[in-house]
């Protein structure tokens, strides 16, 4: 079957089997940040947004995506560099396997909730497993990204 | 120090972060035949007949490989990655007709595609004579069935090893007159401990892809922490020579020693050495789960004899492993359930270690993190943590009273002297950290929950005395930017980072300014690999040396340009001076000259490679104290907070060594309390998934909090030692005595469910009542 899609800005049109799964679709696509972890939908690895909203790109077929917006982290380079670098500062990326997925869902909680509280942040993430960090680095970064976050609007508003 | 005990970003972390296609799977050939493994549904059978003509006419189904392909009298191998003679018997064969758990390789297949290769997996007919498996290893030393019964089978070390026996190793050691200690103790605590066969569970399942290069030889491309013995298993497995072989890494997606076994090199390797076509595997997380290298599942008995003071007069222990099907590390890790726990009480006259380890029908065993020190710790701290309890003593005072010192002979680790050692420190800071004087033993919350708090201490290696090999190759490139080669293997950890730091600081540049390599056994200098806490210690001294013998060449070099004797010369990291001269230009050439001079009429090469193995194997300490809330309905325990205390000497990069402590942390933590491993009685394992095997999410955790006191160890890079695997240790014993003293229940065996912990309270309301 034919499906066409908006991946990561870029309309795209192709031929795949009915039975095509979303995470080998992008993969195939080139966005080879989108990981497998498990088979199961429990590790998070594979997290990309449809139309805006995160899912497990190993549990939707390529065919729900037809007419959608498909968004990987290739498509998110900038915030994903601007996030990352305090989840770097804390060296918690460690192995790094498990980080597209999280900064995935992480920007995504950001989006519908602009400064989480902590266990707001540990409910939303919950689902994005690490073996290598702990989660404690991940915490402190995402809440050193925050505080920047908030200072920079700060200034911002101040300027305005 | 500028950049040594600093919080530096590592190198590839912006790489990472972003998503960048930087791993096996990302970079493979996209022409590559997809390789899949049929494994056998039986623990222990006989393959009568493989029929594969139904699966051969599948469209895209390029090979199809069984043990009639593979001679079944050629010397087998070991997947172990040691040193040679590897201590792990030759006990495999790449397809072998005696299948020997759920699991085991029946047949190869290599196709255009998943699909095709999926499809085919299902026409292959096999015949299987199924015989009676072996699975409890209580049961299996000297048991009718054996697990391998071949001739063949070959043992290269004295360790102890028979397989018409089903041992994979045994051994004794000793000093003192531990019985006669034991008599004269006014307490012995006598206990049995049990810890489960627990998964590393790294993120990136076990991966390789394979490739045929410009001169015919076979190029393996893996996550694996070990490329050398990667070279040495697939020339062993496949019965080709070395010089055909070339193993490198990517980067990797954790390894926490699961990948210190070449678990999937093999597969690929023949398919492309057959075909002569690019060809991969991946494994599936079930395969991940059910045919890899998990921790040994152990039992420990231990006695800790004492006097009424609390003062520790001997420990005897016998530990008994399972080493599954195969014995990778099986005559290895068992030495550490003795040698790295004993030694923590320094008072102590007498000890006696004695270990079998053993071949069941399970899946093989193999290295995770902490590699048998964690079974032994969990035993012997909670054997301790008993003893106190039962003098009503406070757990830290009792360590306080034995713990071993800085300086101490330490009888129980090979005769070595403590050479560095904030043990102590370790204990104030801990107890303070967790606020041990409010909380200890227990609280109760009123809601039903009560809070209580439990402590471990630990202790492992430095690599692998003796043994392991650490090399480093510098050179000086244009502008003077250097190259440092490694053969060690970033596996997430930031190894290449910390060993550029070790390179600035020597140098006198800044860590952009050199280039890490590796590991690829045709460029790298020699390295063991990345395992037995080695990489810092060993590898990291090693560039220190390179980088001080670099520093040497550069001051010959410009000494020449000088035209003086090099003796009169110094370097500052930026330019070489004539010493005496001052700040007379003519008197100094910058290192951008030296470098641009040593490419033209130059014959002293600006390249040097140190190799370094150590005599000694400096311990790094740890201590760790959990609080944990149980829920005396549900049974639900969960750590709020875990403070630890490490001395890792001098931490190279803290910010790195405490993300490795927190990571560490919390795998303890999941052996302690979720992460089960169930075997049915045909031999299948339950836990095939991530939805079974519960590793811990960030709901499952509070905080964990790390802090450093540092000893400073002069055998190691500017006072470094390890700090990989003594961090899993501490929560073992840590939860289960904070489990102790929320519901006055003890348990010997992990993890400790809720189930458990709920029928446990049930019971002794039941007693009460």
């Amino acid at each position: 079957m034919n499906i066409t899609m908006t991946l990561n800005g870029k309309k795209i049109s192709a031929e795949i089997e009915a039975d095509t799964l979303l995470i080998d679709f992008v993969r195939d696509h080139g966005c080879y940040s989108v990981k497998r972890g498990c088979e199961t939908s429990n590790c998070g690895l594979c997290t990309v947004f449809l139309d805006e909203k995160p899912v497990l790109s190993c549990s939707v077929l390529a065919a729900r995506a037809d007419g959608r917006t498909v968004t990987t982290l290739e498509g998110l380079q900038e915030e994903a560099k601007e996030f990352g670098a305090f989840i770097a500062d804390q060296g918690a990326e460690q192995c790094g396997f498990c980080n597209p997925g999280f900064i995935m869902n992480a920007l995504a909680l950001f989006r519908e909730n602009e400064y989480p509280e902590e266990e707001e942040i540990r409910e939303y993430l919950a689902g994005n497993l690490c073996r290598c960090s702990g989660y404690e680095g991940q915490l402190r970064g995402i809440q050193a990204f925050l505080a920047w976050k908030k200072e920079k609007s700060g200034k911002e508003s101040e300027k305005s | 120090m500028k950049y040594v005990n600093q919080p530096v970003r590592k190198k590839d972390a912006m790489q990472l972060v972003t998503g960048q296609p930087v791993y096996v799977d990302d970079i493979a050939p996209k022409d590559c035949l997809i390789v899949k493994l049929l494994r056998s549904p039986y623990a222990n059978a006989m393959v009568t007949s493989v029929n594969k003509a139904a699966a051969m006419k599948v469209d895209g189904i390029e090979a199809i490989y069984t043990w009639e392909d593979i001679p079944q009298d050629g010397r087998r191998y070991t997947q172990a990655g040691q040193t040679y003679p590897e201590p792990s018997p030759y006990d495999r064969l790449l397809i072998d007709r005696h299948v020997r758990f759920v699991g085991d390789v029946v047949a190869i297949v290599a196709g255009r595609d998943e699909k095709c290769v999926d499809k085919a997996l299902k026409l292959i007919k096999v015949q299987y004579e199924v015989l009676e498996p072996l699975l409890d290893f209580r049961k299996a030393k000297d048991n009718p069935i054996l697990v391998h019964p071949e001739e063949n089978w070959e043992s290269l070390v004295p360790v102890g090893a028979d397989n018409r026996r089903n041992l994979c190793a045994h051994d004794e050691t000793g000093s003192g007159d531990i019985e006669e200690v034991l008599k004269n103790s006014e307490i012995v605590i006598d206990r049995v401990y049990h810890t489960k066969a627990c998964q590393q569970t790294m993120m990136e399942t076990f991966r390789t892809f394979c490739t045929i290069d410009t001169y015919g030889r076979l190029n393996v491309v893996s996550s694996t922490q070990i490329v050398f013995h990667c070279r040495r298993i697939i020339s062993n497995a496949l019965h080709i020579p070395k010089t055909m072989i070339r193993v490198s890494k990517p980067r990797i997606g954790g390894g926490f020693g699961a990948k210190q076994t070449s678990v999937s090199e093999v597969y690929p390797a023949y398919v492309t050495w057959m075909t002569k076509k690019p060809s991969k595997i991946i494994f599936s997380r079930e395969e991940s789960m059910i045919a890899s290298t998990p921790r040994h599942e152990m039992e420990i008995h231990v006695r800790v004899g004492a006097d009424k003071n609390g003062i520790v007069n001997g420990i005897d222990m016998y530990t008994l492993s399972n080493t599954g099907a195969y014995g990778e590390h099986g005559p290895t890790t068992v030495g550490l359930s003795g040698h790295k726990s004993i030694p923590l009480y320094g008072k102590a006259k007498a000890f006696r270690f004695v270990s079998d380890v053993v071949y069941t029908n399970h899946m093989s065993a193999g290295a995770y993190r902490g590699y048998g020190a964690t079974q032994g710790l969990f035993a012997v701290e909670s054997a301790v943590n008993e003893l106190a309890a039962k003098l009503h003593m406070d757990p830290f005072e009792i360590r306080e009273k034995n713990i071993v010192r800085e300086g101490d002979v330490m009888p129980a680790y090979y005769g070595q002297v403590n050479t560095s050692c904030a043990l102590d420190r370790c204990l104030t800071r801990v107890k303070e950290m967790i606020g041990w004087e409010e909380k200890y033993p227990v609280r109760d919350m009123g809601n039903g929950k009560v809070r209580a708090v439990g402590m471990g201490m630990a202790m492992q290696g430095s690599g692998i005395t003796s043994v392991d090999v650490g090399s480093a190759t510098i050179k000086v490139n244009d502008d003077g930017f250097y190259t440092l080669s490694i053969g060690a293997a970033d596996m997430g950890t930031g190894c290449d980072t910390i060993l550029a730091q070790i390179a600035a600081e020597v140098l006198e540049c800044s860590v952009e300014e050199i280039i890490v390599l590796g590991a690829d056994t045709d460029s790298s200098p020699y390295d063991s690999g990345s395992y037995a806490s080695s990489t810092t210690y060993v590898t990291g001294k090693a560039v220190e040396q390179c980088a001080l013998k670099i520093r040497e060449q550069i001051c010959k070099l410009g000494a020449g340009l000088l035209k003086c004797p090099e003796n009169e010369v110094v370097f500052d990291g930026k330019s070489v001076r004539r010493e005496g001269v001052g700040q007379d230009f003519a008197g100094q050439v910058s290192l951008t000259d030296i470098a641009t001079a040593s490419m033209c009429g130059n014959e002293i090469a600006l390249e040097a490679t140190v190799t370094n193995s150590s005599p000694l194997s400096p311990p790094p300490f740890m201590v760790g104290a959990a609080e944990v809330e149980v829920d005396l309905e549900t049974g639900e325990a969960k750590v709020i907070n875990y403070a630890a205390a490490v001395d890792c000497g001098t931490p190279v990069n803290p910010n790195l060594a405490r993300v490795q402590a927190e990571g560490g942390i919390l795998q303890g933590i999941g052996m302690a309390l979720t992460e089960n491993i169930t075997y049915n009685a045909q031999g299948k394992l339950a836990e095939n998934s991530l939805m079974q095997y519960k590793i811990p999410t960030r709901i499952d955790i509070g905080h964990i909090c790390v802090e450093f006191e540092s000893s400073y160890e002069d055998a190691g890079p500017f006072g470094a030692k390890s700090i990989g695997e003594v961090v899993i240790n501490t929560p073992l014993p840590a939860v289960s005595d904070a489990i102790f003293n929320a519901t006055g229940t003890r348990f010997y065996e992990l993890p400790i469910t809720p189930e458990k912990i709920a029928m446990a309270v049930a019971e002794r309301e039941k007693e009460q009542a």
